[in-house]
Parts: C-alpha cells; sequence; structure tokens
C-alpha cells in the first residue's frame, strides 16, 4: 500500500491519520476537508466556545509539529464530490480527481433540520465552528430570547451556555420525555430536569408546526417566533434546531459502497468494498454492546475505530479489535453527565452511589441479569471504575431476553 | 511544604486531590507504593485526574482518556498535548509531604 485518500479531516479522520502513522505506514496520506479549517474539537462548540471561555485556537486538535511528522497532505475546503470505489477514486467538487490504494471515508454527519429554516436568518444549527461562530454573534446581539428545539445533548448543553450567559431560555422537545431513547423514561426525566433546575423552560411532547419570521433589513427575513403542534406562539430571536444528524453519504451515491444509514461495515470497520473503510460519524458497525449495527456518534468512537480502520487497511483483511462499551459525556449546569454501554429498551436502571435529587449518582443499567450501561452525574471516578466492568450480553441471552 | 496525610490515608491505587494552601489543585497518586503528585486539572479540558484510572505509573483522564505518564507529567496519547507540572512529595515519618514546585499557574 502506497497511498490513502481520507475523506473528512474531524477527529475520525485525523485520528486514522495518527493510527495509520503508529501502525508503521509510510506510505502517502491526503486528507480532503470540506471545511476550511485544520481539525478541531467538536464538543465544546456547543458549551465553552460558544460561551466564550475558550477561543479557536484552543479547540486544534493537532499541533505543527505534530502535523510534520504526520506528513500528510491536507487539503482543507475541498468537499469530496464522488467515489468511484472499484478505482478508489475520489472526485473533489473543483473537479480534481484523487486516486489511491486505499480509502478512509471518515465524512461525518451533518444537523438534521425543520420544514420552514431556509431563508430565515437567526435559526441555527449546530455542528461546525463556523457555525458556533455565527450562533455566539447572535447570542450576543442584544438580550436575545432563545428557543431551542430539541431537548437533546447538543439541544441541552446550547440552552445550558445560554442560559449562563444570562438570556431567557426555552426548550421545546416533541417527545413526552427528552433522552428517552438515549437514557430511558426514568434517567430521561432526571437529566433533564437540569433545565427546571435553572429557571428554563421546558415544553415537552409538542412539535413545533411553524417557524414564523418578518421582514428584517432588505431582503431578510427574520426569526421571530415559532407556532407549536399545540397552538401556541412562542416568540424567539434567536432559534437553535438540535434535532439529530443525518449521515453524510449522499456523495457515496453509485459508488457500490453499501450505505443504508451510515456506510454498512464490518467490525474490522471494512465496507462492502475491499480496500474502502469508514470511521466515526458515518459509519454502521455492527457492536456487540448494542447487539446490532449501529452508528455510534461519539467522540470517543471517532478516536477508537480509527485504530480499527488502519489495522484493516494495513493488513488487507477485517481486524476487529475488542470491543469497548461506548462512552460519551454532556456538561450541562455545570453538572457532568457520562453514560458508557448501551440502554437497551427493557434496561432497568438501579441506583448505585448518591441520590437523584442532589444531581450525583451513579445508576447501573441490568438486562437478563448483565450490567449493560452505567449512567452518572458528577460522578467521575466511581463511573470510571464501574465503566470497565461492563461486559456485551451474549447473544444467547439477547434472543432469549 | 504542605503536610497532606499520613501515607495510610493514600494506599496503592487510591488518589487525593488537595486545594488546601496550594495555587491550583494538585492530585497525589500512590502507585504501587510510589506517590507522586502532579497538577490536578487535565490539560485537556476540566476534569480532576484525582478522579481518574491508575494503572501502573499513568493516570488516565476520566473525561476523555488522556492518559499521562505520573512520572513526567508527559499525556502519552491524544487528546492531551501539553504535559502537567509535577512537583515533589515525599513520605517522611509516616505522612506524605507534597513540595508545589510553581508559585503560579502557567
Amino acid at each position: 500500500m502506497k497511498s490513502i485518500t481520507v475523506v473528512g479531516a474531524s477527529l475520525a479522520g485525523l485520528s486514522t491519520v495518527r493510527a495509520l502513522r503508529e501502525q508503521g505506514y509510510d506510505g502517502s496520506i491526503t486528507v480532503v476537508g470540506e471545511e476550511r479549517h485544520q481539525p478541531y474539537d467538536r464538543p465544546p462548540l456547543s458549551k465553552g466556545f460558544l460561551k466564550g471561555e475558550l477561543d479557536a485556537d484552543a479547540l486544534a486538535l493537532g499541533s505543527p509539529d505534530e502535523y510534520t511528522d504526520l506528513a500528510a497532505q491536507w487539503l482543507l475546503g475541498e468537499r469530496a464530490l464522488r467515489l468511484d470505489a472499484a478505482a478508489r477514486s475520489v472526485t473533489l467538487a473543483g473537479g480534481r480527481e484523487l486516486r489511491s490504494d486505499a480509502v478512509v471515508i471518515a465524512t461525518g454527519a451533518s444537523p438534521r433540520t425543520i420544514p420552514g429554516t431556509d431563508g430565515l436568518t437567526g435559526v441555527h444549527t449546530l455542528r461546525t465552528l463556523d457555525d458556533a461562530v455565527a450562533l455566539r454573534a447572535d447570542l450576543l446581539d442584544g438580550v436575545p430570547r432563545v428557543v431551542v428545539i430539541g431537548a437533546g445533548f447538543i439541544g441541552a448543553e446550547v440552552a445550558s451556555t445560554a442560559h449562563a450567559l444570562g438570556l431567557d431560555v426555552t426548550v421545546v422537545e416533541a417527545a413526552e420525555v427528552p433522552l428517552e431513547r438515549a437514557l430511558g423514561r426514568d434517567m430521561g426525566l432526571v437529566c433533564s430536569s437540569l433545565h427546571s433546575d435553572h429557571g428554563v423552560r421546558l415544553l415537552c411532547g409538542t412539535g413545533v408546526s411553524a417557524l414564523i419570521g418578518h421582514a428584517g433589513q432588505p431582503g431578510e427575513r427574520r426569526v421571530t417566533g415559532m407556532r407549536l403542534a399545540d397552538g401556541r406562539l412562542l416568540p424567539a430571536d434567536v432559534v437553535v434546531v438540535g434535532v439529530g444528524v443525518r449521515p453524510a453519504t449522499d456523495w457515496l451515491a453509485g459508488s457500490g459502497v453499501a450505505v443504508e444509514d451510515g456506510v454498512v461495515c464490518d467490525a474490522g470497520c471494512g465496507t462492502s468494498i475491499p480496500g474502502v473503510v469508514a470511521v466515526g460519524d458515518v459509519a454502521r458497525c455492527p457492536n456487540p454492546f448494542t447487539g446490532r449495527h449501529a452508528r455510534i456518534e461519539h467522540w470517543t468512537s471517532a478516536t477508537e475505530q480509527p485504530r480499527t480502520a488502519a489495522r484493516t487497511l494495513l493488513a488487507g483483511r477485517p481486524t476487529a479489535a475488542p470491543a469497548q462499551p461506548p462512552y460519551f459525556w454532556s456538561d450541562q449546569y455545570q453538572a457532568r453527565i457520562q453514560l458508557a454501554g448501551h440502554v437497551a429498551v427493557g434496561a432497568e436502571p438501579q441506583l448505585v452511589e448518591g441520590d437523584f435529587d442532589s444531581r450525583s449518582f451513579v445508576a447501573v443499567y441490568q438486562r437478563a441479569g448483565h450490567a449493560v450501561a452505567v449512567l452518572a452525574m458528577n460522578q467521575p471516578k466511581l463511573f470510571n471504575r464501574l465503566r470497565r466492568s461492563l461486559t456485551p450480553i451474549p447473544e444467547a441471552v439477547v434472543s432469549h431476553a | 511544604m504542605i503536610t497532606v496525610c499520613r501515607i495510610e490515608d493514600l494506599p496503592p491505587g487510591e488518589a487525593l486531590r488537595v486545594t488546601e494552601g496550594v495555587p491550583v489543585p494538585v492530585a497525589l497518586f500512590n502507585a504501587d507504593g510510589t506517590v507522586y503528585a502532579v497538577d490536578d486539572t487535565c490539560t485537556h479540558q476540566d476534569a480532576s485526574l484525582a478522579d481518574g484510572w491508575l494503572e501502573g505509573c499513568f493516570v488516565e483522564c476520566p473525561l476523555h482518556a488522556s492518559s499521562f505518564d505520573l512520572r513526567t507529567g508527559r499525556p502519552t496519547c491524544p487528546p492531551a498535548k501539553q504535559a502537567l507540572r509535577t512537583h515533589q512529595v515525599t513520605v517522611a515519618d509516616g505522612y506524605v509531604v507534597l513540595n508545589v514546585t510553581v508559585g503560579e499557574p502557567a
């Protein structure tokens, strides 16, 4: 193997470059990144960066010395348009064609949005550094009333940051219970109560039926509020839509790479095409903790999968690493939430330390007698101990549970 | 010089966070009988390393799994890039004594 193209220059792309070099690959590496920025850390975009505690330089994932050592060619501000998987050729929007011996798909995901946001200023999604710069500018423009649509982790973090900036914040969630899919009903209620603890309104069980705008500057329509599905009108000067993401796979249409809610991978991050692997938010790999193919949109996966993918590419066959339980964290309202494992339907949380009311606790989810997940709020030490005790449920148990 | 605790209060495998009498929080670790002291806050993002996972003379950050060599303070894997400051620590007459080597955080 003499040349590798990595499409995607965020954490998963950079981690793949690092892993290839660590594993002794000394051929050429070309990294294509749609954003013009060098790889940066996204989690602070909804927290410290949005709040103004960190600047863009502090988000840099690599250092100049490291980039020298990695000796990769970075094509930033370049979008991949097409993959010819059989020829392992990537066509860029500018027309350039990159041919290589292997291709790494690390294109991540794009925020989902809601109808009626096109051409309406003051409505934001949050994924990229540029998104965060634009949102921050709007949050600091006067004292805007902020409405966050979606009470998932990104929405909750943005709400928490806007609240910390002294703004009036309302969170609208279509589901009856926020975070129910990730944490189950009871723990979803506990974690989402952080909003009301801090005086942030949380409206659940109602979707948004229409955004409302009015003419602002010439040629501009600016959001002024929204109508909820239950008929209520909610005024807003800034709206943040945090309703999940869709994997960035449009450019793979017709490539021959199997795509179904992400790039379908084996346990070694290999795709349906030899010499093409996928990592990070875009990759849907089998995971013994989730018991099925799953896209795991966590920071940690974007650092772990690349080691596996690099081994697969360099060995020329699927090389799975021992599975780690999925892990993520969320910082909101000075609380640190950590979850490891997978909260399957029917997994019941049991409190093992602290108590819910004090917002300091550890709960372990049990299913069929197995500890399948651990959730902590403000208890990192015990969390990390218990996280290491999680084991995948054997297949036979899952199918009979 | 700060007398932190008796050595029995910091048994092997355990960690302690010192916040009194120090310019920045310091984490003490008993790694298989040897006591180390480093800055407590991970150089990557805000997390207390005293809450981390101790393995040999390496501590893993409880948030993002950066690992640091307690002997040198150096990170052994991303995301952390900067080294932790290390501090002198001795065990004298059964007490753990910390000598913070810097006045102010860098």
